[in-house]
């Protein structure tokens, strides 16, 4: 049976080794520790946890603070109110000064499901990956995003975690090496890249399978790491495929698809479909109901490689 | 030192300050007059007399810190760190010019002496709340002050903040509000009253103070009385006039933002002499 595991639980774990290996790793969040999984730091390490209650904006400010005198500080919250609430504080008060603050939202996307529109941020990356210094990492599955919460603390500097809230199949183990700012190749193919994030990256490998049993060859890249984006190893598969599919639960403006297009606008002018939510709101709905509602199926990028093969040179 | 010494002292510093806030905003065409020169001599108190700092040594790790949370008002800071000798003083006349370390609203880092960029209203107080925990969390014994101003006290993230300091009890935090009953668009009280704001402190769970913050040996007493309490953080609401020692620029709420000219300048230094 596949293993099903959601990327907070990942954090969660994390949290709990980043607390044994470091002395001055702390953490906070408002109100939401239950449902980001960072009470189990709280419980571990109650000296070190802190809750803001319901003020996201003090939660970054303090984060800020904590950063500036030496701590290494971890926050949690959801990711609509994280970078939405608190963009500014992200901004001014920890990004301009290269604060040592990892900003680890989760709920991100529109698998958060039933709550809806007003929880499901579909604008967070946008957000994020436009504010210097800040490294956005956006973790595929379990493992990549404890791998990568962990690899976090040794980056200096602001980085921004995405998770999300759903168990999700596990691509990877607990052997899993994560690389920071390096594009991970999760499958060879000749004729269509498909750059991925988040969950999408699990539903585009399924794609893959059946993209080749019609005798197309998708390669699929893990664009784990969305900034600094590892523009090399990129634009070598682009080279070799000569078409892009770009698949993520954001929306299809600002997030991986803008990215990837700035990329191939500036260096490598080729057709690119995007898989992702087309410029609206969420909704409320079950999960797999909202995948296919948005568009984010292994269908819809079936459909997104066809039409970009289509339009190759 | 004798109490008159040290309060000829710290006027003399003050003064000092003032003179440099004006001719630094004068030299660079722009900047915050009013806020900064209502500030001075808590600042100056601060700078040169309560707080434990080594200008040699500005990362020293058992400082007090000082945030300026209204960081419009930087050239009161940038001439404090001047004096006690954390730059160059000439480096005052680059403010806001291209290439200078001394940026229009403080970046901690290019600055030696800064604790945290500033400048967005509303967020220095929670920096200061990160800065407190952390003297908890690794047993060190120094203090934080942190300024706010009477409009930055509009801000939301003012009172998270304050709740914050107050439920975990930051009791080696102190902050000073530079009361000087002005904004931008006009007086506190009609743009967006405050008041009765000894009582919000009071309320939110902090020992509140309230003094004039042009009286020096008031300052200084003030700031000893606030490091002895214990189970609360302090708030020093004081009580202060925007523009303060230039006549043409006290109380009025234009000089918020704007710069004396050449001949405002000579009129103000001639007046802080
Ligand atoms: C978040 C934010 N909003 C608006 C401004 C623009 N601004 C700069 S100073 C100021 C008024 C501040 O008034 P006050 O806190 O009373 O400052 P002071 O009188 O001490 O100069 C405003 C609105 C800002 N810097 N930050
Ligand atoms: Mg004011």
């Amino acid at each position: 049976m596949v293993e099903k595991k959601a990327t907070r639980e990942g954090y969660g774990d994390a949290l709990l080794e980043l607390g044994r290996e470091y002395s001055n790793v702390v953490v906070l969040d408002a109100d939401l520790a239950k449902s980001t999984q960072s009470y189990r730091f709280k419980e571990a390490f109650p000296d070190r946890f802190f809750d803001c209650g319901v003020a996201e904006q003090n939660m970054m400010g303090t984060a800020a603070g904590l950063a500036a005198s030496g701590m290494i500080c971890y926050t949690g919250s959801f990711a609509i109110f994280a970078t939405g609430r608190a963009f500014e504080q992200i901004r001014n008060t920890i990004a301009y000064s290269n604060l040592n603050v990892k900003i680890c939202p989760t709920h991100a996307g529109i698998t958060v499901g039933e709550d809806g529109a007003s929880h499901q941020t579909v604008e967070d990356l946008a957000l994020m990956r436009v504010i210097p210094n800040l490294k956005v990492i956006i973790p595929a599955d379990y493992y990549e995003a404890k791998a990568a919460a962990k690899a976090a603390a040794e980056i200096d500097g602001p980085v921004f975690i995405r998770m999300g809230r759903p168990k999700i199949p596990t691509i990877f183990d607990e052997n899993y090496e994560f690389e920071f700012g390096k594009v991970l190749k999760l499958r060879e193919g000749k004729d269509v890249t498909i750059c991925a994030v988040g969950i999408m990256v699990g539903v585009s490998l399924e794609a893959a399978d059946e993209l080749a049993k019609e005798g197309i060859g998708a390669e699929v890249l893990n664009i784990h790491t969305l900034k600094p984006l590892d523009e090399k190893t990129i634009l070598e598969s682009v080279k070799k495929t000569g078409s892009v599919v770009t698949a993520e639960e954001h929306s299809i403006i600002g997030g991986l698809g803008g990215a990837i297009s700035e990329l191939l606008g500036k260096k490598m002018p080729l057709p690119i479909e995007m898989v992702g939510v087309k410029d609206r709101f969420g909704t409320s709905g079950s999960i797999p109901e909202l995948l296919d509602y948005f568009g984010l199926s292994k269908q819809d990028i079936v459909v997104a490689v066809k039409s970009v093969l289509a339009r190759k040179p | 030192m004798k109490r008159d010494e040290l309060e000829k002292l710290l006027k003399e510093k003050a003064r000092i300050l003032r003179r440099d806030i004006v001719k630094m905003i004068g030299e660079a065409g722009s900047g915050h007059p009013g806020g900064s020169l209502s500030a001075a001599d808590v600042v100056a108190t601060l700078y040169f007399y309560h707080m434990r700092h080594n200008p040699k040594d500005p990362s020293w790790p058992e400082r007090d810190r000082f945030v300026l949370s209204k960081g419009h008002a930087c050239p009161v800071l940038y001439a404090a760190l001047a004096e006690s000798g954390y730059f160059e003083k000439n480096i005052l006349w680059t403010l806001r010019k291209l290439g200078s370390i001394l940026q229009g609203h403080p970046d901690m880092r290019k600055v030696p002496g800064i604790e945290i960029s500033s400048g967005s209203l509303g967020q220095g107080l929670a920096a200061a709340n990160g800065m407190a925990l952390t003297a908890r969390l690794t047993n060190k014994d120094y203090k934080v002050y942190v300024m706010i101003g009477d409009g930055e006290s509009q801000e939301g993230e003012i009172w998270e903040a304050s709740m914050f300091a107050a439920h975990y009890k930051l009791d080696n935090l102190v902050a000073i509000l530079d009361y000087n009953k002005l904004q931008i668009d006009g007086s506190i009280c009609e743009v967006m009253d405050i008041k009765p704001v000894v009582d919000k402190w009071r309320a939110f769970g902090w020992h509140v103070f309230e003094i004039d913050g042009h009286d020096i040996m008031q300052i200084v007493d003030t700031l000893k009385a606030a490091d002895e309490i214990r189970g609360k953080p302090s708030m020093i609401v004081a009580n202060t006039i925007k523009g303060k020692g230039v006549s043409f620029m006290e109380n009025v709420c234009g000089f918020h933002g704007k710069a004396p000219n050449k001949e405002q300048v000579e009129i103000a230094l001639r007046e802080l002499s």
